[in-house]
C-alpha cells in the first residue's frame, strides 16, 4: 500500500535529479482541458503524456493546459513549444498520439507534419 | 461524458476559470438510501444571479458567456436522466458550489470511473490551488488534500513525473480499497 511515507523518499532523488538539470531550457506541452477536449479524451492524452515524461525522465518538459481554442471538432489538442520555436498545435491526439508526439518531436525535434492542425 | 469522474474535472476547470484557489470535491455513495452525491465547492468569483439561471440552459449561452459552456448543461442532463438533479449556488465574489444528486442503481446513471487521473489531472497541472477530496462510501471514507502533499515535497514540484507517478498509484489504491 502506497503511504505518504513514500513521499519522502521521492522528494530526495527528485531533489538530486533537479540538481542535474538547472539552467536547461523548458519545453512545454499545453493540453486543451475545455468541455469540449474533456469529452473527446484529454484527460487520457494528459495521462499518457505525465506516464511517458516519467518513463523517459524528461524533466525539463513542463505540461500546462488550456480551455476551449475554438477547435473543439478536432480535440484533443496538444501544443508542443520547444524553445525558440514557434508553437505547434497537434489535432485528434489520442494517448498513443501523445506518446509518439513525445518521442519524435519533442525529444527529436522531429515534427510529425500529417497530425498538425496549425503553426 | 462517460464517467462521472469527467464531469468532476469539467467543473473543477470551471472553478479554475473562475480564479480559485481553493476547491473541494466530495463523493457521498449511500447505498441504504440508494444515492451518489456529488457536490464541488470553490472560492472562484462566483456568478451574477443572472448568470447562474443562465448557465444551466445550453441554448441561452451567447459570445460572452461562451468560457462557460456547455459543461453544466451536460451534467444537469446526465443527473436527470439517472434519477436525480443538479443544484447551482453561487455567491458574486464567494464562489460557487455545485450539487448533484444521482439514483445510485439507476441504470442510467454514468459510472464514476477512474477518479485517480482526474485527481491527477487536476492536482499535478495547478499546484497554485489546493485542493481537498473525500469520497464516502457507507461508512468508509479516503480523503486527502494537496497541500500536505505541498508540505510533505518541499521544494520538489507537485507536477514532477515521480510526484505525478505516485499520486496516481496511491490515489487508485485507497479509491480500491473504498470498493464494496
Amino acid at each position: 500500500m502506497k503511504s505518504l511515507e513514500e513521499l519522502k523518499k521521492i522528494r530526495e532523488s527528485a531533489q538530486q535529479m533537479m540538481r542535474l538539470r538547472e539552467g536547461g531550457d523548458v519545453t512545454r506541452l499545453v493540453v486543451g482541458m475545455g468541455t469540449c477536449g474533456i469529452a473527446a479524451g484529454a484527460r487520457e492524452t494528459l495521462t499518457a503524456i505525465m506516464d511517458e515524461l516519467q518513463k523517459r525522465s524528461l524533466e525539463t518538459v513542463v505540461v500546462t493546459q488550456t480551455g476551449c481554442v475554438g477547435m473543439c471538432e478536432k480535440e484533443p489538442l496538444v501544443d508542443v513549444i520547444r524553445p525558440g520555436q514557434p508553437r505547434v498545435t497537434y489535432g485528434y491526439v489520442d494517448a498513443e498520439k501523445a506518446r509518439k508526439i513525445i518521442a519524435n518531436h519533442v525529444v527529436n525535434n522531429q515534427v510529425i507534419g500529417e497530425w498538425v492542425v496549425q503553426r | 461524458m462517460k464517467e462521472l469522474a469527467l464531469h468532476v474535472l469539467d467543473l473543477v476547470q470551471n472553478s479554475l476559470t473562475a480564479e480559485a484557489t481553493e476547491i473541494s470535491v466530495i463523493i457521498e455513495e449511500d447505498l441504504e438510501k440508494n444515492v451518489l452525491r456529488l457536490l464541488v465547492q470553490d472560492n472562484g468569483r462566483g456568478m451574477s444571479r443572472e448568470l447562474s439561471e443562465k448557465v444551466l440552459d445550453p441554448f441561452v449561452t451567447s459570445r460572452t458567456t461562451r468560457k462557460v459552456g456547455m459543461g453544466l448543461p451536460l451534467l444537469k442532463f446526465a443527473a436527470e436522466q439517472a434519477g436525480g438533479w443538479l443544484q447551482l449556488r453561487s455567491i458574486e465574489g464567494k464562489g460557487t458550489t455545485v450539487e448533484t444528486v444521482f439514483q445510485h442503481d439507476h441504470i442510467d446513471r454514468a459510472p464514476l470511473g477512474d477518479m485517480a487521473s482526474t485527481l491527477v489531472s487536476m492536482i499535478a497541472l495547478n499546484p497554485e490551488c489546493r485542493f481537498r477530496y473525500a469520497h464516502f462510501v457507507c461508512q468508509r471514507v479516503f480523503r486527502m488534500d494537496s497541500e500536505q502533499i505541498i508540505d510533505l515535497l518541499g521544494d520538489v514540484p507537485l507536477g514532477h513525473p515521480q510526484v505525478v507517478a505516485w499520486l496516481g498509484d496511491y490515489i487508485r489504491e485507497n479509491e480500491k480499497s473504498l470498493e464494496v
